[in-house]
Formats: C-alpha cells, sequence, structure tokens
C-alpha cells in the first residue's frame, strides 16, 4: 500500500507515476541522502534512525561489501580492505594524492587514476562510491516506496572535471541517474533559501571531519556563481580531536602508547569535543592496555586556548578568498555554516567575528548540503510549484569560441551563460576546393587565439569541394548541467559531422579563471585594434587569393596591360599586410577591387552562359538560394 | 459524516503547511485513472474555490470539490509509517476493491 505525499496544487501524480528524486552528499567522511516530502526536504534514515552513513566500504574475500558503521568502528582490524575517504582518490593519480606514502592502503598506479588492491581484487575509486552510493540508493528506495527517477549528487566547488566525471561514473554504476551535479557551497546556500532572497554575495563556511573550504558566492537572478574558493585540504574536526589527545598525553605523562590505545584515547578525545560544544567541562576517562587508568577533565577554557592556533588557520583562508573575489568581509550578505565540526562554539564565535555578523547556523550543519540537493532534485525532476521557476545555478566562468583565420577568436558560448546552454554558428570554407576543416576550441575573454587556453582541436573532412564560401558548417556548441563542453560540427550541404567532447569549465582554477578576466579587460582595447587588424589581414589574403585563382581559370580574359596593373596591386596589398596599420590594408585593398572590377564582370558574364548552357533553370535557382542564405 | 483527519495526518498537514510559508489548507479528491479507474489527489491549497466543500479537523481545513465527494464522503485520511516508509493514508469506506499499489481504486 502506497503511502502519499500532499503535491504542489494542481501537480498530484498520477498512481504509479510518483517523480521520486533524492539529492545525495556524498562526503569524505560520511554520506547522506535527503527528499522532499509533502513539500518538505528531509534527510532519510536507516532502520536504526541514523542518517549519517560513515563513508567506509569494507571488502571481504568472497567479494561482499560492508558499508557504514560496522566497517568505520572496525577500520583497524583490516586496514588494507577497509577503505575509508575514497572521495579524496575520486579521479586523481597516485602523484596526485598528499601524502600517499601514509596512507594504509595497496595503491596501484593506473593511467588516469589510481586504483587500490583489496582481496577482493583491485578496484577503482569509482567502483568504491558505487557501494556507498547503492547503500543510499537502497535506502532511498526504501524509503519513498519505489525507483528513483534520478538524483542530485553534491561535489565540492574545486572538484575539476575529472573528479566530477568519476562521480557521475559511480552513480551509474550504482544505478542511479545524475539529475545534475552541485557544488556543495551552492547546496548549502539553497537549503537556506538564499536562492530566493535577495541578491548579494554569500560566504559559505564548511569545516567537516578532515577538511575545510570556504567557497564566496554571488547570487544574481536565482544564479549562483562561484566567485572564489579557499580552504585547506587537511584541516578539520579530526586536528581538534589531535589537539586534545595531546594534551592528554602532556598532561597525563603517558610514555609513547600502543596503536590500540591510541586509538581509544583519540575516540575519547572526539566525544569530549563534541561534548564541550553543548557543556563547559568534559569528563575523559579510559583504561589503557597497560593497566594505566586515564580521568581527567577538559574545560572550554583548556579546549579554546588548545585550539586558538587551529580556529585562526580556517580564518586565513577566507581572507585569501575573499581578496581573490576582490572583495572584503563587510561586502557578505549571510554566512552560511556547513560541516559537523562547525557546531564547536568557538568557531561559531570566530567566523561571526571576522563577518561581523551572526552566522546562519540553524539547521544541522551535517545536512545542509543534502537538504539542499534534495531540494533541487525534486525541481530538477518536474515536482515544482506553479511559480517557481528557478533551476539555473551554475554559469560558464569563461566564453567558449573557435579559432577562424587569422587567429582571432569567434566567441559561441559568451562567459556566464548559464548551464546548460547550447548555441550554433554557421562557418563557411576559406579556399576554393576546401574539403577538410580544422576546429579549435578554445576558451577566455581575448580577441586572440593565442591569449587564450586551448582546449581541443578536431577535423571536419569530407566536405565536398566547392568554392570558398559555399560550404555552410553549423558548429554547435553543448555544454551539459555538469559543463561538460561537447564541440560537433556538420556540413550543411553534405551532411559531414564531427565532433569532440571536451572538459572546460573546470579545467582551470579559479585563481587562472580570475587571471585570465583581469588581463581581458586590461587588454580589451588592444585586443580591438588587434582584432580589427587581423581581420582586414584575412580579407586581405582571402582577396589574393580569390583574384589569383581567377588568373588562373580566366587568365584570357585580362589585357597585357591589365594584367600588370593587377599584379602590382597584389604586390602592394602583401606588402601592406605584413604591416601593423590596418587603414594601410584596407586602402590597398580598395585598390586591388578597383584594379579587377572590369575583370570580375567579365567573369561573371562569361560563368553565367557557361551556367545557362549547362543547366536547367532551377537548379541555378537553388544555386543561388544557397549562396544568399550563408552571406 | 464528512472527511476527516486523524490527529497523527492533521498534526503532519499542519507542519507541512507552516514550513510552506502559505496555504489555506489541504486539498483531497479523486480524479480517473490508474489500475482501477480512480486516483486520489492530495494537494496543498492556495484558495478555496467557490463550489468548494470545506471541513474542519483537527484545526486543519480540508477542502474537496463537489464531484469528488461522494466517493470520499466517510474517508479518514491517516498517517502512516511502514518501514522506512511513511506518508498519508485513505481510510475510504466507498472503495470495493482496490489496486495493491493504494494509489487508486473502485467504488
Ligand atoms: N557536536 C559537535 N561538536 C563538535 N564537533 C562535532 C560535533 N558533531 C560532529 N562534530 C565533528 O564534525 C566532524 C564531521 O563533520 P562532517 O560530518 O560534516 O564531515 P564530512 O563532511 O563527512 O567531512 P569532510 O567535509 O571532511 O568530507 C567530526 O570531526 C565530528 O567530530
Ligand atoms: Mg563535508
Amino acid at each position: 500500500m502506497a503511502l502519499l505525499q500532499i503535491a504542489e496544487p494542481g501537480q498530484s501524480a498520477a498512481p504509479h507515476e510518483h517523480k521520486l528524486a533524492v539529492g545525495i552528499d556524498l562526503g569524505t567522511t560520511n554520506s547522506l541522502v535527503a527528499t522532499v516530502r509533502s513539500g518538505l526536504s528531509v534527510v532519510l534514515s536507516d532502520e536504526l534512525g541514523r542518517s549519517l552513513l560513515p563513508s567506509v566500504v569494507h571488502y571481504k574475500a568472497d567479494g561482499a561489501t560492508e558499508v557504514g558503521y560496522e566497517p568505520q568502528t572496525r577500520q583497524s582490524q583490516d586496514p588494507k580492505n577497509t577503505i575509508a575517504s575514497v572521495k579524496r582518490f575520486m579521479g586523481r593519480g597516485r602523484s596526485d594524492i598528499a601524502h600517499v606514502e601514509s596512507i594504509p592502503y595497496d595503491f596501484v598506479d593506473a593511467p588516469g587514476m589510481v586504483k587500490l588492491r583489496t582481496v577482493a581484487g583491485i578496484k577503482s575509486p569509482v567502483e568504491i562510491s558505487a557501494e556507498i552510493l547503492s547503500v543510499l540508493r537502497a535506502r532511498a528506495e526504501a524509503a519513498l516506496g519505489g525507483p528513483l527517477v534520478g538524483a542530485v549528487i553534491t561535489v565540492p566547488a574545486y572538484f575539476d572535471d575529472a573528479q566530477r566525471q568519476a562521480t557521475k561514473d559511480a552513480a551509474k554504476l550504482a544505478g542511479i541517474s545524475v539529475l545534475r551535479l552541485l557544488n556543495e557551497p551552492t547546496a548549502a546556500a539553497i537549503a537556506y533559501g538564499l536562492d530566493n532572497s535577495a541578491e548579494g554575495i554569500y560566504a559559505v563556511y564548511d569545516l567537516g571531519g578532515g577538511t575545510f573550504d570556504i567557497s564566496i558566492l554571488r547570487l544574481s537572478k536565482g544564479i549562483f556563481e562561484v566567485l572564489a574558493t579557499g580552504g585547506d585540504s587537511a584541516l578539520g574536526g579530526d586536528d581538534f580531536d589531535h589537539r586534545i589527545f595531546c594534551w592528554i598525553l602532556e598532561s597525563a605523562k603517558l610514555a609513547p602508547l600502543s596503536s590500540n590505545d591510541a586509538r581509544l584515547l583519540l575516540t575519547r578525545a572526539r566525544e569530549a569535543k563534541e561534548y564541550l560544544t553543548y557543556h563547559s567541562e568534559a569528563p575523559i576517562t579510559a583504561r589503557l592496555s597497560t593497566g594505566v587508568l586515564v580521568d581527567m577533565t577538559l574545560t572550554t577554557a583548556i579546549f579554546n586556548e588548545i585550539t586558538q592556533t587551529l580556529v585562526m588557520k580556517t580564518i586565513q583562508p577566507v581572507k585569501k578568498a575573499l581578496r581573490d573575489a576582490g572583495l572584503s568581509a563587510s561586502d557578505v550578505k549571510g554566512v552560511v555554516m556547513v560541516g559537523g565540526a562547525t557546531r564547536m562554539p568557538q568557531i561559531q564565535r570566530a567566523v561571526g567575528e571576522y563577518f561581523r555578523q551572526e552566522p546562519l547556523n540553524n539547521l544541522d550543519p551535517d545536512k545542509v548540503v543534502a537538504i539542499g540537493a534534495a531540494t533541487q532534485a525534486n525541481l530538477l525532476a518536474g515536482n515544482r510549484a506553479a511559480g517557481d521557476d528557478w533551476l539555473l545555478l551554475d554559469v560558464i566562468p569563461l566564453s567558449l569560441g573557435l579559432e577562424t583565420m587569422g587567429g582571432i577568436v569567434e566567441k559561441v558560448i559568451p562567459r556566464n551563460s548559464t548551464i546548460p546552454s547550447a548555441r550554433a554558428q554557421e562557418f563557411t570554407t576559406f579556399k576554393d576546393g576546401q574539403t577538410a576543416m580544422a576546429i579549435h576550441v578554445v576558451q577566455g575573454e581575448r580577441e586572440l587565439v593565442s591569449d587564450c587556453r586551448s582546449l581541443a582541436r578536431f577535423e571536419l573532412r569530407g566536405i565536398p569541394p566547392m568554392v570558398a564560401g559555399a560550404a555552410r558548417i553549423r558548429v554547435t556548441f553543448q555544454v551539459d548541467a555538469d559543463g561538460l563542453l561537447s564541440v560537433s560540427a556538420c556540413e550543411q550541404t553534405s551532411g559531414v559531422e564531427a565532433s569532440v567532447t571536451v572538459k572546460p569549465s573546470y579545467g582551470l582554477s579559479d585563481d587562472e579563471i580570475a587571471g585570465m578576466l583581469k588581463d581581458s579587460m586590461e587588454h580589451a582595447k588592444d585586443d580591438a585594434f588587434r582584432r580589427a587588424l587581423a581581420e582586414a589581414q584575412v580579407e586581405a589574403k582571402r582577396l589574393v587569393e580569390a583574384v589569383q585563382a581567377a588568373l588562373q581559370s580566366d587568365g584570357e580574359l585580362v589585357s597585357a596591360g591589365e594584367r600588370g596593373r593587377i599584379d602590382v596591386a597584389i604586390t602592394k596589398l602583401q606588402e601592406v599586410a605584413q604591416s601593423e596599420n590596418r587603414r594601410h590594408v584596407t586602402l590597398a585593398m580598395d585598390d586591388l577591387e578597383a584594379e579587377t572590377k572590369e575583370f570580375a564582370a567579365r567573369r561573371m558574364d562569361k560563368s553565367i552562359r557557361r551556367a545557362l548552357a549547362g543547366r536547367r533553370v532551377e537548379e541555378l535557382g537553388n544555386g543561388l538560394e544557397a549562396k544568399g542564405e550563408q552571406a | 459524516m464528512g472527511v476527516t483527519l486523524t490527529e497523527k495526518a492533521a498534526k503532519h498537514v499542519s507542519n507541512y503547511i507552516a514550513k510552506r510559508g502559505k496555504g489555506v489548507g489541504l486539498r483531497l479528491g479523486v480524479r480517473t485513472s490508474g489500475c482501477s479507474g480512480m486516483a486520489y489527489k492530495l494537494e496543498f491549497a492556495d484558495e478555496i474555490a467557490a463550489d468548494d466543500i470545506t471541513f474542519q479537523s483537527h484545526g486543519v481545513t480540508v477542502l474537496i470539490d463537489p464531484k469528488s465527494l461522494p466517493y470520499l464522503e466517510g474517508t479518514e485520511l491517516d498517517y502512516a509509517r511502514e518501514g522506512l516508509n511513511e506518508g498519508f493514508k485513505f481510510n475510504n469506506p466507498n472503495v470495493k476493491d482496490a489496486c495493491g499499489c493504494g494509489e487508486s481504486f473502485n467504488v
């Protein structure tokens, strides 16, 4: 018997056609799944009422897997086969991983992405993540009473294309259709309903178990743009545990500990830390394997003192991110707190003091990302309320374009277009009989290819030979919701096609993007000049080639004197085309055109006579039409 | 007679409407479709239509269009939990046979 949820007015789904969608926070330490029920975004719990799923996967020799709390508690018993924090390896090569030597896993260097050797075989981070996602999917389908139509999965804002692609692949492997990958800070902002609020700058401060991320977002017209990101990939709640651990060792003057005792004290340290969020002192007691009894009390005052440097360590990246975005703390309209470790009062205080405002903290910091993702998933699945038509969340950070003759960039999708986005533009051939066209995809704001970043090159071959300018090549740029670009080219009259998939928006760090934008503004005037010159040079070259081709095929139509004057004009034009003076180039072109005017008229007469002699009239009509269109 | 909500259902409805931030009540209805002929409608209501019939139950305003009422007369809306799943359930005395899914029925 299905249990029903309340729909928005007029949105009741037909029986068996509920669009069940979820948001998934695939975290380094913990993962969650959430959905919208009767208009409310809620995190789904397991049978025991636990909402978090520790992101830990244990492989057994028979190939069976266990995910979550069980393997987390037994991590030390079988470290090589119990994989934690696999998110750090997604889309990464061995050399990309920090402190790889201190990680207990058996890495296998594979092209593109590392793999891990376990008793159950060699596993890629994608497969391991898929195990976590499968558990969340099963939980969601049990809770919603049917198969999912799809999920929104969150990723850190700084994830590059390889990491995003790996996340999508993991979802696919787990049988989940990805409605969209969403940046974690954007999801958190959505959970607070900021997408419906006034436009402005928002900061998202995310202190989790092992990582710290700060993101500066700008909201305008319902779109979040990531202005800057920063953080510390080795700073989180665990470091606070470690400080307490060290304090215990020092205060109790303990000798070096066995690894089991160390783990026990670290657990006690973590408990004390969490207890201090709600109390002014925390008891710490433990019986070590040596028989020693540890029995101490940690006060808030001491805790604050021993962790003060850690707290300050999070403020540095905040300052840097604001600086990168060209903003100051007073520009920030709201600060969203994310991550379990932001519950610590000293963190709340430090952030509040720095931004001179109370941070947004009334949602559970462990759950905000999943909650925002669920809200987005519900919208993307089509369960939206009337008037709720915001959807667009991410934008293309730098313009995408093509190289055209003369090394000039023709922008196809301008910067800050919302994704998904698709645009097409028509190009033509440059030379008579040209059968192939090289397509060079570039990214950047500058006018010249040499100042932009090259993303991909491919060739469209098999264009039927035609006169220059007659082929109609439609180039389509498509950026999907995850920022992946595909470019296809099709010659319209023959249907010949070629395409390539490239990875634009995340291939550059935010620093690089900011640098490129700054450059483009500084060079705008310079660029316009150079663009005009380059265009004139292309025109000149095109004209010379056209005249030479005409002389070759219809040389008998010019007198010797005429020919001499044309040759002089050509030489002159070729000379000035090398110069930096656009005016000289256009003047020389005018000269050459004047010298060849009569010749062109005679050629026209000749070709019309030839055409009329051999063809039917409607064929001629078609030819003219095609020509008119591409002009 | 009319249509009622259990106390539990009413508590959930009130909570959802409060969190939603707008709405005058809960609309129940039926329409033809589904594997056994009729299907329930369960929606938030932002306005009361002129011909709506309204009931009050544990502080929630229930709206029903006159065409749906004969099929819902005597219905009690409950809130239930089944394993991990939870949601609203129609206890409708008019139903002769229902599709196992509980979403559509015959009278
Ligand atoms: N009440 C509390 N007081 C202080 N710290 C807490 C409290 N509750 C949880 N934490 C800490 O929050 C951290 C885990 O946070 P969270 O679940 O957000 O991590 P995560 O998102 O999985 O990790 P990461 O962001 O590094 O991927 C742990 O260090 C935990 O001890
Ligand atoms: Mg996190």
